[in-house]
This record gives structure tokens, C-alpha cells and sequence, in this order.
């Protein structure tokens, strides 16, 4: 066994050629992470739950509901199920890599992290869209047998954006939280007992109401929802609340996953 | 080809891995061998970069593991059997890291036949495989990619002696065809059936390197006749001591010397070879000076 310490070259015994070696595209990552989701128990179930939550809802406010519900109401339905729910499989898209320590063989194969990272957040938003078209298509089909006359009023390209960015949102802070506590319990807990804290602090604290509402980026983001556009006021606490509650634990997650030791 | 430069890792004060470095050359199966917490899994994790290095570099086939860019495709690593989703199926597991590769889904049942897991084992769920069949699927996920570089801890762990066997048969077959394997253990028996190279370590730094035959010289020779006594006689007189160990005796001279001593005398030879335990001793010192027997004990009372 030799020890020299000249560097191995082109040609030598033990030199591999990777010029033909070509890095995995990140569609095909987005591809992969999308296929992690759905290829567990719990993942798959997951994924059912949010589709069928979401149909039974509906159906449940189109027959026990009241009578002239519009496509808003409808595509409202869908957002309370998938705005939570979402997010969850945001946070299992990150977690479960430490978990189920599979980032040992996902982070082998991809050594630079921060390409799965992306991948992970690309298949989450993946997801967000798919729920998104099922809310729509629902919407569409049960507006018309709802029969309220003036049932696609205030649907809007800049509305349904909104409501886009809404379930985004929602999906990118479970991410965030997930991303910076590594561990699907933590994480979940976390997502949903934050906001509520906030929500019950400002619920008891009255005269501080108006400006918690920087803060209170699950009230504030629920105005996305709504049809009429929003106040630049409103835009900003938004801005705010997403800083500090989606693109904060982001950093702090990115920054730990890229220098963590995988175990 | 692996090579391994000075690489030093510490957690806080305690430094896991001491500057070593030991290369790990194609067509060969290099052992790395050591006792429980002696560095070995925080080595090979460093190598492909789960782990950052401190100090030191490594070079897979003369690169940097970051920059190969498709590493499954030239390295083929295990690092722990047991971390796959409790949740996903074998195959699905070997089919995710086909697809991260970009490898045809037929790769998959090749790798499955390889490692002799039937089509049923494969249906089921990681959480329901035994710790064998687990060790199967790892190995199977490592070569998927037919790379030309392995790099296995503890391959071995958990195989029934049959698989131990078939290993050995695979990955000296692999190395013939001009791979690399790096594999760690901490049983010697193990190692010594499957290595060609050994390197030793003990807590962190590397005690002893070289192939098993080289390590073994130190140890001395041991040797049976029938006129034992004349030949201890004769080799006195030729300034080698002799002590007996069991049923013969043991030197520290060549088994050629002793042979030419006995050829001398018409002494009839019953066995001559290099002293066993050499190695043992060596790496049971490595296990004594970590302690951990003793810390049990004391704990016990
Ligand atoms: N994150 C960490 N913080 C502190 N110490 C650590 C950390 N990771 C590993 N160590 C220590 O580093 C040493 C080497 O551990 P390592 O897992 O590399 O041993 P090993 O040779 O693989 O042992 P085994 O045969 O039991 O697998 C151990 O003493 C371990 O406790
Ligand atoms: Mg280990």
C-alpha cells in the first residue's frame, strides 16, 4: 500500500473518468421528491385525506348549506382543509429525510443539498397547485348546481392568484419550520401552536390588536382568500408576518441543513 | 481509488478522527478495521461529504466526491442498512435512488437478483426486513449504479455466515474486475476473510497498515515436530529462542529459518507457518486501550 501524495491524474490506475458523468436534472429531483411523497403509508394517506376532505366538504356546504353559494364560497371551502393541511406535507417533504434517516442515501446521491432543498420546495409547490386545480374543478362543477345567481361574481385572475399565494404561503412556512427543526412531531406541533399564540394573545390584548396584525401572519394571510383586493397596509403586514414567520425559520433551516452532519 | 490525506474531524475537544491517511487501491479490498467508536463511520461519512472534515482531504478516483456529478454512478455507498423508510418497500427503495441516477427501472430487478431478494421480499416494507435482508437491499442500493468505487460500513453486520460467504465471493469479484472496495469492521475474523489491505484504527488514528501477511510478519512463527525437542535444541544454537504455546512452539524468527534449521537435522516438520494471533493481539491491545470492558464492569458492581 503506497502513501505517496501526488495527485491521482487522467490515466492513472485509479483515476475516474466523469466526463460523461452528468449531474441528475432537478426536474428529475422535483420527480423524485414528488414520488417520496407518495410512495409511504403515510405520505399516500396524507394526500387522500387532503382530496377527500376537500370533496366532502363541499358537498357537505352544497347540501346542508345555504342555498346561493358562489364559486368563491366554494373555492373558500377547499382553502380551509388544504390551508392546513398542506403545509403538513410540506414539513413531512423535510422531516422525513431525518426521520427516517434516508438523507443518508438522498444526500450520497446529491451531495449538494441545497439542490434537494430546492427540489423539496419545488415538489411542495407542486402539490399546493395540484390541491389548487381540485378545489377549481370542484368549484366549477358545483357553482352551476348550487344555483345562486350571481354565482361567479368577483372570480378574478388577480383573486385566484391570491389564493394561490395564500396556500404557497401556507406550504413554504411548513416548510421553514420543518427545514429548521429537522423532526416531522416538533415541527407540526410548532406550525400549528405559533399561530394560535399569536391569535390568543391578540384576542386577549385588545388595544394592541391593529398592530399584532404585523405579526399575525394566519390572520393577516387570510384576507388573501377574499375577494376584494387588499390595502397596501394590508399587503405590508403580510409582507411582515411572512419575514418573520416563513423567510426567518427558512434562513435558520437552510443555514443548518447545508452544515449539518448527516447520521 | 481512494485516497485519504490527513483527515481530521473533532466534536468540540474530543477529536474523533486524527489525522489519517491510507490510500485504498483498485482491484483490491482494503479492510478498515477498528473497535467500537474508533472513527471508522465519521472517516467514511467525511469521504463523501456527510460529514465536514476539519482538517485533511479525500479523492475518490482523484476527485473531490462534491464534484463528481453523478457520484451514485461512481461510487457505490453504504453507510447504515438500517436508514431507510420504515414505510417504503425494498424495491421502491432501489427504485427511488435508480431514478435519482437516472438508471432504467429494470436496473432495479437486477439488483434485486443480485442480492437475492425474491420478488415477494422486495413487495415487502423496509420495517418488516430483517436486519440481513436489510444489509442485502443496502448493498444492492450501493452497486446500483455500477460504480467502480464501494465504500461499505459494515457490509458484513447482521449476514448469517452463508451471506457472509457470498460477500466475500461478490466483493472479491468486484475487485478483480478492477473496483475499489473500502469496507469497515470491528470483528478481525471478518475482515481477514474478505481484505487484501488493512488499515487499522484506535480511537481516531491509524495503529497499523499493510496487508494481513505484512502485519502478521511481526508476530513470529509458529511450529510442531515430531523431534521437538532437538529442534528447540538446534535453533538455541542458532541464536533462536523458542517458547512453547499450546501443542508447538512459537519464535520470533522467519518460518524460513526454522525450516532450514529443521532440513539441517532431518527434523521431520508437522506444521510451520506465520504465528496466528498476531493480529488478534495487535487489534485486541487497540480494543483493551479504548477500556470500554473495564467501564462496564466498574459499572456493574
Ligand atoms: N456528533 C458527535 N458529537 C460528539 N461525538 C461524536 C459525534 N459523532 C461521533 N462522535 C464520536 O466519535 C467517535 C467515533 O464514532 P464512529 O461512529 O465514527 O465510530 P465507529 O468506528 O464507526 O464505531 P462502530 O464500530 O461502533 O460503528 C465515537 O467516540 C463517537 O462517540
Ligand atoms: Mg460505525
Amino acid at each position: 500500500m503506497s502513501t505517496a501524495t501526488a495527485p491521482v491524474q487522467a490515466g492513472d490506475p485509479g483515476y475516474i473518468d466523469i466526463s460523461e458523468s452528468h449531474r441528475p436534472s432537478f426536474l428529475r429531483l422535483v420527480g423524485v421528491e414528488i414520488r417520496k411523497m407518495t410512495d409511504t403509508k403515510a405520505g399516500l394517506w396524507l394526500l387522500i385525506v387532503i382530496g377527500a376532505v376537500t370533496v366532502i366538504i363541499n358537498a357537505a356546504f352544497l347540501i346542508w348549506g345555504p342555498d346561493d353559494l358562489t364559486f368563491n364560497d366554494f373555492l373558500q371551502f377547499s382553502g380551509m382543509p388544504q390551508g392546513i393541511l398542506l403545509p403538513v406535507l410540506a414539513v413531512l417533504l423535510v422531516t422525513q429525510e431525518w426521520g427516517q434517516r434516508t438523507g443518508l442515501v438522498t444526500f450520497s446521491l446529491v451531495p449538494h443539498r441545497g439542490r434537494v432543498l430546492v427540489a423539496k420546495l419545488a415538489a411542495a409547490i407542486v402539490f399546493v397547485l395540484a390541491a389548487f386545480a381540485v378545489a377549481v374543478l370542484i368549484a366549477t362543477l358545483l357553482t352551476p348546481i348550487s344555483g345562486a345567481s350571481d354565482g361567479w361574481d368577483g372570480v378574478s385572475v388577480g383573486w385566484l392568484s391570491r389564493s394561490i399565494l395564500a396556500l404557497v404561503i401556507g406550504a413554504v412556512w411548513g416548510y421553514a419550520f420543518g427545514a429548521a427543526l429537522l423532526n416531522s412531531a416538533f415541527a407540526i406541533v410548532s406550525y400549528f401552536a405559533v399561530p394560535m399564540v399569536v391569535s390568543i394573545v391578540t384576542a386577549i390584548w385588545t388595544s394592541a390588536q391593529e398592530k399584532l396584525l404585523w405579526f399575525d401572519l394566519s390572520t393577516s394571510s387570510t384576507r388573501l382568500f377574499e375577494s376584494d383586493s387588499l390595502s397596501g397596509e394590508e399587503w405590508a403586514q403580510i409582507g411582515t408576518g411572512v419575514l418573520l414567520w416563513v423567510a426567518l425559520p427558512l434562513a435558520i433551516g437552510v443555514w443548518r441543513i447545508l452544515r449539518a452532519e448527516i447520521k | 481509488m481512494i485516497k485519504v490525506e490527513n483527515l481530521t474531524k473533532k466534536y468540540g475537544d474530543f477529536t474523533a478522527v486524527n489525522d489519517i491517511s491510507f490510500v485504498s487501491q483498485p482491484g483490491r479490498v482494503t479492510g478498515f478495521l477498528g473497535p467500537n467508536g474508533a472513527g471508522k463511520s465519521t472517516s467514511m461519512r467525511m469521504m463523501v461529504g456527510l460529514t465536514k472534515a476539519d482538517r485533511g482531504s479525500v479523492t475518490i478516483g482523484g476527485h473531490n466526491y462534491m464534484d463528481i456529478p453523478n457520484p451514485g454512478q461512481h461510487v457505490g455507498v453504504l453507510l447504515d442498512a438500517s436508514a431507510q423508510h420504515a414505510g417504503r418497500t425494498g424495491r421502491e427503495v432501489l427504485a427511488l435512488s435508480a431514478a435519482t441516477m437516472g438508471l432504467p427501472a429494470s436496473r432495479v430487478d437486477e439488483m434485486l437478483h443480485l442480492v437475492s431478494l425474491t420478488d415477494n421480499e422486495a413487495k415487502r416494507r423496509v420495517k418488516n426486513y430483517s436486519l440481513g435482508m436489510r444489509q442485502r437491499l443496502g448493498i444492492a442500493n450501493a452497486l446500483m449504479g455500477d460504480p467502480s468505487v464501494l465504500i461499505l460500513d459494515e457490509p458484513a453486520n447482521g449476514l448469517d455466515p452463508a451471506g457472509i460467504r457470498w460477500m466475500r465471493g461478490l466483493l472479491k469479484g468486484y475487485a478483480d474486475r478492477g473496483g475499489t472496495v473500502l469496507l469497515s469492521s470491528h470483528l478481525l475474523h471478518e475482515v481477514q476473510m474478505i481484505a487484501d489491505d488493512l488499515v487499522m484504527i484506535g480511537r481516531g488514528e491509524i495503529v497499523a497498515q499493510g496487508t494481513p501477511e505484512e502485519l502478521l510478519r511481526d508476530s513470529g512463527t509458529f511450529f510442531r515436530a515430531l523431534e521437538a525437542d532437538q529442534l528447540v535444541t538446534a535453533l538455541a544454537e542458532n541464536g533462536i529462542e523458542a517458547t512453547p504455546v499450546a501443542d508447538g512452539f512459537r519464535t520470533d524468527a522467519e518460518p524460513v529459518q526454522v525450516g532450514k534449521v529443521a532440513a539441517e537435522r532431518q527434523i521431520t516438520l508437522v506444521e510451520l507457518k506465520l504465528a496466528d494471533g498476531g493480529l488478534e493481539d495487535l487489534f485486541l491491545e487497540l480494543t483493551a486501550e479504548t477500556q470500554r470492558e473495564t467501564y462496564t464492569e466498574g459499572a456493574d458492581k
